[in-house]
């Protein structure tokens, strides 16, 4: 398509999204009005119901917890959607990651990144089990404490190298983690059913305190596995892209 | 009726979908494809908000506050999780993309087949 065509079709494509958006805004009841019913009700009944302080990580691992089961897997599948997208191709091999001009001098890591990288390492990893494991009180959860947790060897091979990066976190390791989490998550929500109650049915025992550690059932505990699975699909997804720019060349056999 | 967070939402959507459209660069549209996803989240939480109400944790203020909707706060952290796993596969398809074709031009990638 040419580049002009392709404006005016973008154009007559944008008046139609405007035109939809500003009749679809003309419905809303206006900014800083929400009149529920569906958020209302759940505030006024999770912290009762689920002892959970954060109803957000309530919605999410409660009430929708099976849309979010379907979400765990979105990264799961998109973890090994990059491993098959980028794995090694016809006419190309796999190489140790050898200097390919000795002739250039290759500026070392610098030391203010060493050092700021590995200071850094164990407050991210910290700060990732303590969000992955607050879910049920504050705004955390295994998502975001996943990520975090990811941080950490990404801070790794920063400060230091590729190899220490993979041997850190073998991609067997990671793969088995990923499995443990996104299998754990279905798992609870199986145990339910075994006990003869609903999928994800919250089974276990509620705790005393609304927002403790220890509170809020299987919340607590999905978030958990929750956050197995995101910080190994995004150490997986992070080596396979490294992967790709230090390890795979072309030619050979 | 206030609309300002409105109006935002559609800047943010519009400048991304224009990237896209005139983008030369494979790399620089996937940037553009999150900018449109951003606008997603500010109408979700613009959506949800209640003038004067907290957010919605009841950790360390009295339960049945008045708080803004949880739910679309909930589907904005699920936006955020498949912007991230459809970035990353998107960044995949680029890099082999670019192996094959030796190119990143969507243009000139239009003109391969198969």
């Amino acid at each position: 398509m040419r580049p002009a065509l392709r404006r005016w079709v973008f154009l007559a494509g944008a008046a139609g999204l405007v035109a939809f958006y500003l009749w679809g805004l003309s419905g809303l009841p206006g900014f800083g009005n929400y009149p529920g019913p569906y958020g209302p009700a759940i505030l006024r009944i999770a912290v009762a119901q689920t002892h959970a302080t954060g109803v957000v990580s309530a919605v999410n691992f409660e009430y929708r917890g099976f849309d979010t089961v379907g979400e765990e897997f979105i990264l799961f599948t998109a973890a090994a959607g990059t491993a098959i997208v980028l794995r090694m191709l016809r006419g190309e091999r796999e190489r140790p990651p050898a200097d390919e001009a000795r002739d250039r001098d290759v500026p070392p890591t610098s030391g203010a990144v060493r050092t700021v990288a590995l200071m850094f390492t164990g407050p991210v990893v910290v700060a990732g089990w303590w969000l992955a494991s607050h879910a049920q009180a504050n705004p955390s959860g295994g998502f975001q404490g996943g990520v975090v947790l990811a941080t950490a060897f990404i801070l790794i091979y920063l400060a230091g190298e590729f190899l220490t990066f993979r041997r850190l976190s073998p991609t067997a390791i990671a793969d088995a983690v990923e499995a443990a989490g996104a299998g754990g998550f279905a798992a609870i929500g199986l145990a339910a059913v075994c006990l003869g109650l609903p999928y994800l049915d919250n089974f276990l025992p509620l705790g005393q305190i609304p927002g403790a550690v220890s509170s809020s059932g299987t919340i607590a505990l999905i978030s958990f596995f929750v956050g197995l699975e995101v910080a190994a699909a995004f150490i997986l997804i992070v080596s396979e892209l490294l992967e790709q720019t230090l390890l795979i060349r072309h030619g050979g056999g | 009726m206030q609309v300002f967070p409105f109006i935002v939402v559609a800047w943010i959507a519009g400048v991304g979908l224009y990237g896209i459209v005139t983008s030369r660069n494979l790399i620089h549209q996937i940037v553009c494809l999150i900018v449109v996803q951003s606008s997603t989240y500010v109408l979700l939480l613009g959506v949800g908000y209640v003038t004067g109400a907290v957010a919605p944790y009841y950790y360390d203020v009295p339960v049945h506050t008045p708080a803004v909707d949880p739910v679309v706060q909930a589907l904005a952290l699920t936006d955020v999780v498949v912007e991230a796993a459809v970035t990353a596969l998107l960044l995949s398809v680029a890099i082999q993309a670019h192996k094959r074709f030796g190119t990143l031009d969507p243009h000139e990638l239009a003109e391969f087949k198969g």
